[in-house]
């Protein structure tokens, strides 16, 4: 093969917070692609970087401590490593904290890849007085060992040529020996021996590492081992439950504590005598040190954390408004030369309010996604983000939850407005599962941006003289229901103990400009490709549902007849002007009979509601819904909710007759409402109930979807959410009806 | 020399892990952070709500919670 066609894969490993990503970056440029390992969530980054006509494969692995099979993540770099087989791994290592990043490429050294190390963060670990003799670790390693800089980029071609220079080696996989000492030596020899002379799952990983995993307990190994040769799995865990008794009753430990152990003890002979150099006294309190006796103070601490989560909000929200209100204006404009060019009829509908309106949907979020994105970027690579957790852990941890939980609900309307879009997205930043899903099962019942209005219009009509208390009370509403309900999920169906806290705090670190827009780009795109296709689909299914079947030809005669009707009524001097409708012409009067005119077209707009698909379910439903008090007017409303929750007022003005309501519009809306006879306070109090807890709507479910990697979520949360809201919204209701409040 | 379990221990004081008396996923995750017998750290702090607890050990900072660092018992020189 010429040099000219070479291509080698290349993999990535190292611990969390050691300038993986930055390295990525820093190798590959723009030219990456994300994208997820098939089934699973995890992020699977792929990047190309071409040298002296070689081209480099380089896939990150994600980021773990440890190659065991507890989380998806080590899951997913180990599988990747055995199964993939990539010519060389890097091995990046944080040099200021040698000895745990090791711990990693000791697992990596006794699986027998070939390996090159990065000792990354030299300026880090020179800092803090700490020198290393990059040769001699080399030396006694037999491997080439490169000290970087990631964030700067020094070292990077070294890096990059040595790992050619290992790759064109093409040598095969030399697994390390540690000894695990006398209790265990002997054993593992003798199962070795075994997995060798049957050839046990010997195709995909080294006998000796296999036997070790089976001392270990390793679920998967064990599973794999059972299915391919179960006599002899029986033998070997046969072995493994003998060490693990002695080991019991001598040494009161474990084999996995024992094997811990030596591979620490291995380090530490690794780098005993000449390899590092600690020049300061190592318990001097550091820059990093010294801001977290502030940053995590008893005091001063969460009050600090609540001005920056609230400067993070701010940030999202406040930066992002003008964009989005570009790009919405930029879609009602299109809307109207549309509406305006095309002529009236089904597919003028389709366009205006079920394409475009549904593509403005998707694009109306992104400027929100790539602030959020963005704050959270930043808050993560500085390494704050960790220490919200570490402050919030006990509170959260109390209803199953984590403490990093808290980023999600702020995101998704936590400090009201905000959105439950980047908010299920900002779930990402937990590594434990369970409680990462109880998070983003329960984040949309915060009260987003788009739920406000609603809330607003009927606090206007119900509650004028209690503005701020009643909205007051919603936050604390929707903040109870979410955790409470969190933790109704974590005691049912994600029952489990917690997942292991063990969080590190990384010392702070100014992000680099580049990362932090590489990170926030990828995300973005991902949405926009994923939530667009689906998005756009069911908000035509929507738009079908409120236009179909139209009214029958006798109905639209009786219509056409009344307006025939007023103007005929009409004097002969406004006509021209009452039928020049839309336009700011004509006398006071003829404003009256064009008025009167349009009464008609919205009683037309109404029954045609009524009529439609979506207004027989809202009917259908008044049977079940009489236990709340709603008709089918909000029935609709709810029912479009779903597709959009700004869509709620402009159905309601629909189906009250009051025509396509606009933002602005909203106080006819709530003044109608407020006079209409069947409405009270109490009712109100329900129908707010029930729009905070019920469905999140459409874009939210497909996240959901998207981030917990299954469908069966964003089912589950579509019907648990309805059920609940649907429950609390009767007990409001028929306890008020009881107690005769707010009637 | 005294034995005592890491969550009685307070903010500043120093100490050798004797024993790590967990197995299982925890266990496993305790000891892939370095925390194995022989090593030394320091307590670095306590979060506002007393729990977790920061410690300062191997040139990082790690945060456990105190259900988790009861199962981790610390040489001291003097008794908390």
């Amino acid at each position: 093969m010429s040099d000219a066609e070479r291509e080698f894969l290349v993999a990535l490993a190292g611990n969390p917070n050691c300038g993986k990503t930055t390295l990525f970056n820093a190798v590959t440029g723009a030219r990456q692609h994300v994208g997820n390992y098939p089934g699973i969530t995890v992020e699977k980054k792929e990047g190309f970087h071409t040298l002296n006509g070689t081209r480099i494969r380089l896939v990150d692995l994600p980021g773990t401590y440890s190659l065991t099979a507890y989380s998806m993540e080590e899951l997913v770099a180990r599988d990747f490593l055995v199964n993939d087989r990539p010519r060389v791994v890097i091995d990046i290592v944080d040099a200021s904290n040698l000895e745990r990043n090791l711990y990693l490429t000791v697992q990596l050294l006794e699986l027998g890849i070939p390996l090159v190390i990065a000792l990354n963060m030299m300026d880090a670990a020179a800092a803090r007085g700490i020198e290393i003799d990059a040769a001699e670790l080399a030396r006694r390693l037999r491997l080439p060992v490169i000290p970087t800089v990631a964030r700067t980029g020094k070292g990077k071609d070294e890096l990059l040529a040595a790992t050619v220079g290992e790759a064109t080696k093409d040598r095969a996989w030399e697994p390390l020996h540690v000894s695990y000492g006398p209790d265990v030596d002997p054993a593992l020899s003798e199962m070795e021996k075994d997995i060798r002379g049957s050839g046990f799952l010997t195709d995909v990983f080294p006998p000796r590492w296999t036997a070790l995993k089976v001392l270990e307990g390793d679920e998967q190994v064990l599973g794999k081992g059972r299915e391919a040769d179960p006599e002899l799995s029986r033998k070997l865990e046969a072995t493994a439950a003998r060490v693990a008794e002695h080991l019991e009753k001598t040494l009161d430990s474990y084999p996995e504590a024992i094997i811990a152990d030596h591979r620490y003890g291995f380090i530490a002979s690794l780098l005993r005598n000449g390899v590092v150099r600690q020049n300061r006294k190592a318990d001097r309190l550091y820059l990093s040190d010294q801001l977290d006796r502030v940053l995590t103070n008893r005091f001063l601490g969460p009050i600090i954390m609540m001005v920056i989560l609230y400067a993070v909000y701010q940030f999202t929200f406040n930066y992002s408004r003008l964009p989005v209100e570009l790009l919405e204006s930029g879609f009602t404009v299109l809307g109207r030369y549309m509406e305006s060019t095309l002529p009236d009829g089904l597919v003028k509908s389709l366009v205006v309010s079920g394409i475009i309106d549904g593509v403005g949907g998707i694009i109306g979020f992104v400027p929100l996604i790539v602030f959020m994105f963005l704050s959270i970027a930043l808050l993560e690579d500085t390494g704050y983000l960790a220490r919200v957790a570490y402050m919030l852990d006990r509170v959260f941890r109390s209803f199953g939850l984590h403490g990093s939980s808290v980023m999600a609900f702020i995101i998704s309307g936590g400090i009201a407005g905000g959105c439950a879009v980047p908010g299920v997205m900002a779930t990402r930043t937990l590594r434990s599962s369970k409680e990462r899903l109880a998070t983003l099962l329960t984040a949309p019942f915060m009260n987003c941006g788009a739920k406000l209005p609603v809330f607003a219009m009927l606090i206007a009509a119900f509650f004028p003289e209690r503005r701020a208390v009643m909205m007051f009370v919603l936050t604390l509403l929707s903040w109870s229901a979410a955790l409470l309900l969190a933790k109704l999920i974590r005691v049912t169906i994600l029952r489990g103990p917690s997942t292991p806290f063990l969080l590190e705090l990384p010392p702070y670190r100014l992000p680099t400009f580049k990362g932090l827009l590489i990170h926030t780009w990828e995300r973005t795109w991902q949405y926009i490709r994923k939530a667009g296709t689906i998005i756009l689909a069911i908000s035509i299914l929507f738009w079908a549902l409120m236009s179909f079947p139209g009214l029958s030809e006798t109905q639209r005669q009786a219509f056409d007849a009344k307006r025939q009707e007023v103007l005929r009524q009409a004097p002969e001097d406004v006509k021209p002007d009452v039928l020049g409708r839309g336009q700011d012409l004509g006398t006071a009067s003829a404003a009256a009979w064009r008025d009167r005119l349009l009464a008609v077209d919205r009683e037309e707009a109404e029954s045609a509601l009524k009529h439609s698909f979506a207004g027989r379910i809202g009917t259908a439903l008044e049977g079940i819904t009489r236990w709340t008090g709603f008709d089918w007017r909000l029935n609709v409303a709810l029912l479009s909710g779903f597709a959009a929750k700004e869509l709620i007022i402009s159905t309601l003005g629909t189906a009250y007759s009051l025509g396509e309501l606009s933002k602005d519009e909203e106080l006819s809306l709530s003044a109608r409402l407020a006079a209409d006879r069947s409405w009270n306070p109490l009712q109100a109090f329900a129908v707010i109930v029930f729009i905070m807890l019920y469905a999140p709507c459409l874009a939210t479910v497909t996240c959901i979807i998207k981030e917990s990697g299954t469908w069966k979520w964003g089912v589950f949360s579509m019907a648990f959410n309805t059920a609940i809201a649907f429950a609390l919204a009767i007990l409001v209701y028929q306890g008020g009806l009881w107690l005769g409040v707010g009637t | 020399m005294t034995l005592v379990p890491l969550r009685s221990m307070s903010a500043g004081q120093k100490g050798i892990i004797a024993k790590v008396k967990a197995s299982g996923e925890l266990g496993r995750r305790i000891r892939d952070m370095g925390l194995v017998p022989g090593t030394a750290f320091q307590v670095q702090g306590r979060a506002p709500l007393k729990d977790p607890v920061a410690i300062r050990i191997r040139n990082f900072t790690l945060s456990l919670r105190n259900s988790e660092a009861d199962y981790i018992e610390v040489e001291v020189e003097e008794p908390a």
